[in-house]
């Protein structure tokens, strides 16, 4: 595009675009980077208000004390497995079913297509779920985390699109014509022109496990499965609405340490996400944009 | 041949289609509880019927009319906050001129999304926390009195819109800025040499191309309109907010998990798909009407 001469009155507009940019990126930043600084100071600073925008008397009570909560740890084993296992079973029961919904002569395609789009729309909703979910024993099991969710619509229907749009026809039916089954077509010719979307969906599914909540506080009951964000939950929400109201008994180092760690714990559960976040950030945006629900 | 290439996807395709089986519409069977009085030791089959009794008991409850405005006004509180941002922060970036600003704004404005709920809610509960909490320093510092926000019916709606728009602004303008960058930049040269004022190109270009992803996107919300999530209001959830933070999703948890009143509670989450389902349906048929855009 050839620069012109501004008008005036889109001067004032760059300006003012210029100052809305900056105040999104400083509003999604700050709450993060204060939980950063946070982690890194001295608690007592903190907590009276001296700590805005650098970390003050670098300190790392919090992180000490961390060290020390045991199910923290169980829990990041505990989500770690789930993640893995659950995002490999996702995976498994995805891809190739996407593949099979983008070939055209697919008999019954349509109906497939539909089976699978209308639960975007209609389900049976949480407690028949949780009822069929006891009923077949999977209460407080280490499956349970991983088997029910296992695939879902919407990611199913965004792989299809990926697959029907960016594999040439061309290509799997020479395979067919040198003889290839639709297997040999599917792990030779396919998959090594998906890396995008398997990427995508890899971090997708990956993503979600780690961050899951809900099965875990409906179907786990010992506190030795909690994952993560179970153990985060009560140790973050159970003491902060009490420790507002009354917070003696406790000694004075014991009780930084408890504030500290807070920050802490936010960090740590959130930073495998956040560190690879950048290197990976580029396939989620491709991910979006690859799918539209138009089916 | 053909046969057993198809016997080949379908190897392929009857996992997911099993999966989906069991754990989606497998539940839909246990709907019918919505219309029995369940009792564990006699089955789904055994329970005796009991007609809309279980809705009826709903809608005549006292809680009725709390829960659902509740629900209602959260979400459209929501809806409201949560929609347009994206929008500006899409086109705002689209005539930022240094790609290196712009990407780096959409990069740190994605990156609350990939925090999770729990985290969320634990950074509400930190920041507003009275104590110590930053925002209560803040106002100490202004000389104002420390208020108890988490454990506030004023302030609960506030916290949960807004700290939901700052999850979600940056990454739900991904699909508007994809959808930017596809117009053809000969438009806006014309445009240009026209003498139109880059907001002139913003309302005569920009928004009618991203017309039809923001009504499709409208669509789609539209239906969810009864539907607010349950797990951040379960987690923001405390006896001194409950009166302003009890919504279906999270009624529906405590009659059903908490209480086991099973019928109850399943004719409680049947009525609020359904109330959905046609949310989406009608809004859909209005919108093919009005202009021709539609889900479908």
């Amino acid at each position: 595009m050839k620069r012109r001469k501004r008008s005036a009155s889109d001067r004032v507009f760059m300006i003012v675009n210029h100052m809305i940019a900056f105040f999104f990126l400083i509003g999604c930043l700050y709450p993060l980077w204060f939980v950063v600084i946070a982690s890194v100071s001295d608690p007592s600073l903190v907590t009276s208000g001296q700590v805005f925008l650098w970390p003050k008397k670098i300190n790392l009570i919090g992180y000490q004390t961390m060290l020390e909560q045991k199910e923290i740890w169980i829990g990041y084993k505990n989500t770690i497995l789930y993640t893995a296992v659950g995002t490999a079973y996702n995976l498994c029961l995805t891809i190739p079913a996407a593949y099979a919904l983008s070939v055209r002569t697919l008999p019954f395609r349509r109906f497939f297509n539909m089976f699978f789009l209308v639960t975007m729309f209609i389900g049976g909703g949480m407690i028949p779920t949780y009822l069929l979910i006891k009923n077949l024993r999977l209460i407080n099991t280490f499956w349970v985390m991983v088997i029910p969710g296992g695939v879902g619509a919407w990611n199913l229907i965004l792989c299809r699109n990926f697959f029907t749009e960016n594999i040439p026809l061309e290509l799997k039916d020479a395979t067919r014509i040198d003889g290839g089954s639709e297997f040999a077509i599917f792990f030779r010719v396919v998959l090594p022109l998906s890396k995008a979307i398997l990427a995508v969906m890899l971090l997708f599914f990956a993503v979600g496990h780690w961050n899951s909540f809900r099965s875990a506080l409906l179907y786990i009951r010992d506190t030795d499965r909690y994952p993560l964000p179970l153990v985060l939950r009560n140790l973050l929400m159970k003491s902060t609405v009490t420790d507002d109201l009354s917070s003696s008994g406790i000694s004075m180092n014991r009780l930084l340490g408890m504030q500290g760690l807070k920050y802490c714990v936010i960090i740590v559960a959130s930073l495998p996400v956040l560190v690879l976040y950048p290197f990976i950030q580029k396939y989620f945006v491709k991910g979006v944009m690859v799918g539209s629900v138009k089916g | 041949m053909q046969l057993k290439r198809h016997w080949q996807l379908y190897v392929f395709l009857i996992p997911a289609v099993v999966s989906m089986a069991v754990f989606h519409y497998g539940p839909m069977y246990g709907l019918i509880l919505a219309f029995k009085d369940y009792k564990p030791y006699l089955g789904y089959l055994g329970s005796p019927w009991v007609g809309f009794k279980n809705f009826m008991r709903f809608f005549q409850s006292n809680r009725f009319t709390q829960v659902m405005s509740n629900t209602m006004i959260l979400s459209a509180y929501s809806m409201i906050a949560s929609f347009p941002l994206p929008i500006v922060l899409a086109v705002c970036l689209n005539y930022v001129p240094s790609v290196r600003l712009k990407k780096t704004v959409q990069n740190i404005t994605y990156a609350p999304h990939f925090v999770s709920t729990v985290v969320v809610v634990s950074m509400l509960n930190i920041f507003f926390a009275r104590d110590y909490g930053l925002v209560n320093n803040i106002r100490e510092m202004l000389g104002l009195e420390r208020i108890l926000y988490m454990g506030s019916t004023t302030a609960f709606r506030h916290l949960y819109v807004w700290s939901g728009v700052w999850q979600g602004v940056g990454w739900s303008s991904v699909i508007y800025f994809s959808s930017l960058s596809a117009i053809d930049e000969t438009l806006h040269d014309v445009a240009q040499v026209d003498g139109a004022s880059i907001i002139q190109r913003i309302r005569y270009i920009d928004l009618p191309m991203l017309k039809p992803t923001i009504v499709t996107l409208l669509i789609l919300r539209t239906g969810d309109l009864l539907s607010v999530g349950f797990d951040k209001v379960y987690l923001m959830q405390n006896s001194l907010n409950s009166p302003v933070s009890e919504v279906i999703s999270t009624y529906t948890y405590s009659m059903g998990i908490g209480s086991q009143q099973y019928g109850y509670s399943v004719a409680i989450g049947m009525f609020e798909s359904v109330v959905n389902l046609i949310m989406v349906l009608t809004v859909n048929q209005i919108s093919k009407k009005l202009s021709e855009t539609s889900v479908w």
